[in-house]
């Protein structure tokens, strides 16, 4: 019989489980695969069988500031930052800040607080290209008033003392504070325009099979200011970000592999969002992106108006696993975008604790101008995964 | 030299093998118990230690509350803290099993925060091959044992009603009670960093299968890089609520050492007994064997052995003995500790450290130790009679007639030393204790001892005239040769002053105690009937329901409950019981003080303290009490106060409106059943067996309960009465050797008596007669000695220690018998061991005088 340590592992695996679902950024979580309540012997006195996960279908228009905040019911949810930071001397640097909120079905007949209905967990980097690869670090518990929850009705998710809160309103800003061994970042968040809505109105299928979708919306260009700290040195910065929050119950597709996600802010105060999911062949099984102009007039691209083509390959010398970290992107009206990251090492190796190994980093968006000169039109997040080695069990 | 030494002096223990092997034996006995006391405790302790090591893992500072555990809300408060960087919560059940005698501790865990501060508790799923393996953890069903537990709980239990009780884990389910309802666990893994019997589960499930929701045990904190204990401290106890301490988690063991302490040094005091009669039992085979060779070392003092070499030899002899009966001590006492491991545990029996199962450490520096004390009691024993032999002149003792003055050495009585001992043993009593330990009680009673044997002589003085003289030649010359010499008495009395003393005392005090006990066993038991769900801090418990059912049985007529509970009064003080429960009624209040009537005139609930209470806490009746309960500070006016050997650490009795009131429980550990008059009790017992399932609930007769309880109350005693009697032996020896050696200088004497017409027997008769007067005057002293003794164990030593009071119940008959058996035994022994002095022919022995 096979024996897998619990606790910090049996919860790094869960880590581990939910950033594979957030990798797919829109795919509903593989974690809930893992959920399935016992079916032994009755035990114990507790034995009724928790409410199912609702489904997500089309046609349910999202409401703000109410969507801003958590969805309980359902199976899997995050909020997921990604952004540049500029200090005052100008240096760049990339970081990511992610609360994952998990519905485990476990205890929901249990009046005790402490009941493990809902876990809380997050996860946080900085990309600075002086340091040549990420610093990151992890934070999980069970949802607990006042410790660690998501709560509804507008954005407030904490673990400890690591916050995102605010969404109060449609136009509000959020503010978020992390703070781990060797980085910590205090930042505020102006988003200055409504949410732009993935998909058909929020609806985002993940699969060719509707069952695989997710509510799905992002907030491009929200203005950063704040501070940053590494290594004891505090740097006042500011900078632009996104904000993706997604909430869904179904289970990847079948036969995927890894997905690239892309979610950039264009220069020109528009933003562009683009997604793959790839079969064991690396072959796309599906894609789908939403290009918003800087009102956030948003148009969505359908999966055969986007195609990924890969053009460098990094090799990690941790994992040995091969990335590409430069790509060229077709789109159907004829554009075609170059990405290229910020530092090639940005591969967040977590084996030594959740165990999770993908590449999530900074870039930068060119593109060809008409007299065939290639410009800087955007900077954002890209991340890659199912590159790495089959993840240990 | 040390070939002389090996001739000389080393071979004459071999040629007196049975005295050497007694003295060696009696050393023996008090290094193994001393040492075996010290080493079961730090067993104990240090396991003890491992376990809260275990469960603290790398907490720096750890909430502790009422063992009842306390509201969860203090948690988030502390969690959220600048000083703390982790906090842990746990909830501890002491889970009975169904039908079975012993319990499992449950600790309900986070998973999450248990990670980074007790990593130790980390759970090991076995089924990982499942989906759900991963959840494992966390699902509400699931349980994770140690090794420990696993093997146990899936064995049989003997119960101690000689039935088997079924294993507590079957087909992989563990069966656990809370109330009187039992319900399955899913074992599913274990605990691989875990020692000792224990199991993990999670928080929020353990909160509520066991009814507890709402409800910690404890919080174990990891504090912020560069925050101190003590400034976590500072900074949080204002947030606190009454009745929750932060402490570092080394202070439990150091608590429960603090606890277990007065039964400790109580047992190392008879332990340095024993090693004390060890060495008078030096003392006096050595006195013997130094009269015996007298002229021997003379003869050898004149060939030119220096005086010096003589003591040295002599001294090496007792050295050698000591040494002998260390080693075999240490020997001793390491396999003691063992059997008492495998026996009762680590507690000798005195219910400090219930379920540890400790491991015996060898200890270089206490061996050494102890052997050192072996040596130095038969250094000290033969101290004496080595001087006296290197003083004595080589002309002197050549001549023949020397002997009968010079072979012993001559005590002389000293009234004034011993009455200013007497005057030393009163004002020792008056001292208070020192850290819980009655030092002053202890220094009396080594006054008092010295005191009998120092007043020996004046007490000779005084009681010899009153013996008659007319009855016979014998009698008359064994009067007459202790009325001249009453010194000699104090070495053939000694020992059994000390014997019969300390043998006279135990047993005053025991039977005093036992009655005691067996009285407030009866005043506390007064009801039919007893039903008790499990032991205070169980899972097991009887609610509304449960009472409603147990009245409903026919033939009860009435029905009153207890809860206990156990609570922290301050920092520093170990839990302390509150029982509430009616004060009239179905149970018994013993009551020293005061009154069971509710106090008219008071604007606060009344309380009855037990006499540890009283104590510790320095109130009488009338006098505020504060207890923490329900979180907050609640006072309470002392009503009476009653005695308790029960709970040492100290109890108060609320009424149950008070207590439900205050705190809204309404839990019941035990109820208290009358039946109704002609009702069977042993039916009502059987359809309450019936209502509930035998395996929930213990159902006791007042009868059982009592037999219990003084079965238990034997057994802790168990150990004096073994140390009475090794003492008695000691003491008895000691007649033996010393009659024997005056025989040996009084050979002259005896052979003059020969030819005055004397017959063998008629010397026979004259030492026996001599051994029994010696006797009779030791234990008329030892037994004065004994009385005051006593009253010192009584009335400072036990009230000190433990905080008990008793009723004095001397036995009267026991001890005379005791007294009588004692002088005829001594009788018969000084006839025996004189018996080679009247194997001489007189003529030769007249001769020798010569």
């Amino acid at each position: 019989m096979r024996t897998a340590r619990l606790g910090w592992g049996g919860m790094a695996y869960l880590c581990r489980m939910v950033q594979r679902a957030r990798q797919l950024s829109w795919a509903a979580a593989s974690v809930g695969a893992l959920m399935m309540v016992f079916t032994g012997p009755a035990v114990g006195q507790i034995a009724a069988p928790a409410a199912p996960y609702p489904a997500v279908v089309p046609d349910q228009p999202l409401q703000f500031p109410q969507d801003f905040g958590a969805h309980p019911d359902y199976r899997t949810e995050w909020w997921y930052i990604t952004g540049w930071l500029r200090d005052e001397v100008g240096v760049e640097r990339g970081f990511q800040l992610t609360f994952f909120r998990v519905r485990t079905r476990i205890g929901e007949d249990n009046p005790s607080r402490f009941a493990p209905r809902q876990l809380v967990l997050a996860h946080a980097a900085v990309a600075d290209p002086a340091t040549g690869r990420l610093r990151h670090a992890e934070r999980a518990a069970r949802a607990y008033p006042g410790l660690a929850e998501a709560v509804e009705g507008r954005t407030a998710v904490r673990v400890g003392d690591w916050f995102l809160a605010g969404g109060e309103a449609a136009l509000a800003g959020y503010r978020s504070r992390i703070e781990a061994e060797d980085f910590g970042f205090e930042l505020a968040f102006d988003p200055g325009r409504a949410p732009v809505l993935n998909g058909s109105a929020g609806f985002s299928q993940k699969a060719p099979d509707p069952l695989n979708a997710s509510y799905y919306y992002s907030r491009p260009q929200l203005k950063v200011s704040g501070t940053l700290k590494l290594d004891g040195r505090t740097l006042a910065v500011t900078g632009h970000a996104w904000l993706d929050h997604e909430w869904s119950s179904e289970i990847l597709p079948e036969g995927a592999r890894g997905w690239d996600w892309i979610g950039i802010n264009l220069h020109d105060g528009g933003s562009l969002m683009l997604f793959q999911m790839r079969d064991g062949e690396g072959r796309a099984m599906w894609a789908a992106g939403t290009l918003a102009d800087a009102r956030g007039e948003a148009r969505r691209l359908r999966p055969d108006e986007v195609r990924f083509e890969p053009l460098r390959y990094w090799q990690s010398p941790r994992t040995g696993a091969r990335y590409p970290v430069e790509w060229r992107l077709h789109l159907a009206d004829g554009r075609i975008l170059h990405l290229a990251p910020l530092m090639d090492d940005q591969e967040l190796d977590s084996r030594a604790s959740t165990g999770a190994v993908y590449w999530e980093g900074a870039v930068r968006l060119r593109e060809a101008s008409s007299d065939g000169q290639e410009r800087e039109t955007g900077q954002g997040y890209l991340e890659m995964t199912g590159y790495a080695d089959r993840l240990r069990m | 030299m040390s070939a002389l030494l090996g001739r000389l002096f080393l071979a004459s223990l071999l040629r007196r093998r049975l005295a050497t092997a007694l003295s060696l034996l009696a050393i023996a006995l008090g290094v193994a118990l001393g040492l075996a006391v010290q080493l079961i405790h730090a067993a104990a302790l240090d396991e003890f230690g491992r376990g809260m090591r275990l469960i603290a893992g790398e907490a720096d500072l750890q909430l502790i509350g009422p063992r009842e555990g306390f509201d969860e809300s203090i948690y988030p408060v502390l969690a959220l803290r600048p000083e703390v960087a982790e906090a842990s919560p746990l909830l501890v059940v002491e889970a009975r099993l169904p039908g079975r005698e012993d319990s499992l501790e449950i600790l309900g865990v986070d998973l999450f925060r248990i990670a980074r501060v007790q990593p130790g508790l980390l759970p090991l799923a076995s089924r990982a091959g499942d989906e759900d393996g991963r959840f494992a953890a966390l699902q509400p069903h699931n349980v994770f044992l140690s090794a420990e537990a696993r093997t146990r709980l899936g064995e049989p239990q003997l119960r101690s009603d000689g039935q088997s009780a079924p294993p507590a884990i079957r087909e992989g389910m563990l069966w656990v009670q809370s109330g009187v309802r039992s319900f399955a666990l899913q074992v599913a893994g274990e605990l691989p960093g875990a020692t000792g019997r224990l199991a993990v589960m999670d928080l929020g499930a353990a909160q509520q299968h066991f009814d507890r929701v709402g409800v910690l045990s404890r919080i174990d904190l990891k504090l912020a890089e560069g925050v101190s204990p003590d400034a976590a401290r500072m900074a949080l106890a204002p947030l606190l609520p009454p009745g929750l301490a932060l402490r570092v988690p080394e202070a439990a063991a150091s608590e429960v050492g603090a606890l277990s302490r007065a039964y400790r040094v109580n047992l190392t005091m008879l332990a340095a007994i024993a090693l004390i009669t060890g060495g008078f039992l030096v003392f006096s085979t050595q006195l013997l064997s130094v009269a015996r060779r007298r002229r021997e070392f003379a003869l050898l003092r004149a060939l030119g052995l220096e005086r010096r070499e003589l003591l040295r030899g002599l001294l090496a002899e007792g050295a050698v003995v000591g040494l002998a009966g260390g080693v075999l001590g240490v020997v001793l006492g390491h396999g003691l500790a063992m059997a008492a491991f495998q026996m009762v545990g680590g507690d000798l029996g005195a219910g400090f450290f219930r379920g540890t199962r400790p491991q015996l450490h060898f200890d270089g520096m206490l061996i050494v130790g102890y052997l050192f004390l072996g040596v130095a009691a038969g250094v000290a024993g033969t101290w004496l009679p080595a001087r006296e032999a290197s003083r004595v002149a080589p002309a002197r003792a050549l001549k023949a007639g020397e002997a009968a003055h010079a072979g012993l050495p001559q005590a002389r009585g000293r009234p004034a030393v011993g009455l200013s001992l007497l005057a030393l043993a009163a004002m020792a009593c008056l001292m208070p204790p020192v850290e819980g330990i009655p030092v002053g009680g202890y220094a009396a009673v080594a006054c008092l001892l010295t005191a009998a044997v120092l007043l020996l002589p004046q007490l000779a003085r005084a009681l010899l005239p009153l013996l008659g003289r007319g009855q016979g030649v014998s009698w008359r010359l064994a009067h007459a040769r202790l009325s001249a010499t009453p010194a000699q008495a104090v070495v053939a009395g000694a020992g059994v002053i000390a014997s019969v003393a300390l043998a006279s005392a135990m047993a005053i005090m025991v039977s005093s105690f036992r009655v005691s006990v067996d009285d407030w066993l009866t005043q506390v038991l007064p009801a039919d009937l007893y039903v008790r769900a499990s032991s205070s801090s169980g899972s097991g418990y009887l609610d509304d329901a449960a009472l409603a059912r147990i009245a409903s049985v026919p033939g009860v007529a009435s029905v009153d409950t207890t809860r206990l509970v156990n609570l922290r009064v301050s920092d520093e003080e170990p839990l302390f019981s509150v029982l509430a429960r009616p004060v009239r009624g179905n149970w018994g209040l013993p009551l020293i003080a005061g009154s069971t009537a509710r106090p008219a005139a008071s604007d606060v609930p009344p309380a009855w303290i037990s006499e540890a209470a009283a104590d510790r806490l320095r109130i009488g009746v009338g006098d505020r009490l504060r207890l923490p309960l329900g979180g907050q500070m609640r006072e309470f006016v002392v009503a009476g106060i009653w005695r308790d050997y029960a709970r040492q650490h100290g109890a108060a009795l609320i009424a149950s409106e008070d207590y439900v009131a205050l705190t809204g429980d309404r839990r019941i550990n035990d109820a208290a059943i009358e039946v109704t008059p002609g009702a069977a009790v042993g039916q009502v017992a059987a359809a309450l067996r019936a209502a509930f399932g035998a395996e929930h609930v213990t159902i006791a007769l007042p009868g059982e309960i009592r037999a219990i309880s003084l079965e238990i109350f034997d057994r802790t005693f168990l150990i004096t009465y073994l140390m009475e009697a090794v003492t008695i032996m000691i003491g008895l020896f000691g007649v033996a050797t010393t009659s024997a050696a005056l025989a040996t200088t009084r050979e002259g004497e005896f052979g003059m008596l020969r030819h005055l017409g004397f017959t063998r027997s008629d010397v026979g008769r004259l030492i026996a007669m001599e051994g029994a007067l010696t006797t009779g005057l030791g234990v008329v002293s030892g037994l004065l000695a004994g009385g005051a003794i006593a009253w010192i164990l009584i009335e400072i030593i036990n009230r000190q220690s433990f905080h008990w009071s008793m009723e004095l119940a001397v036995p009267w008959a026991a001890l005379a018998s005791f007294a009588i058996g004692l002088v005829l035994l001594a009788a018969l022994v000084a006839r025996l061991a004189g018996a080679r002095a009247m194997r001489r022919s007189a003529v030769l022995a007249v001769k020798a005088d010569w």
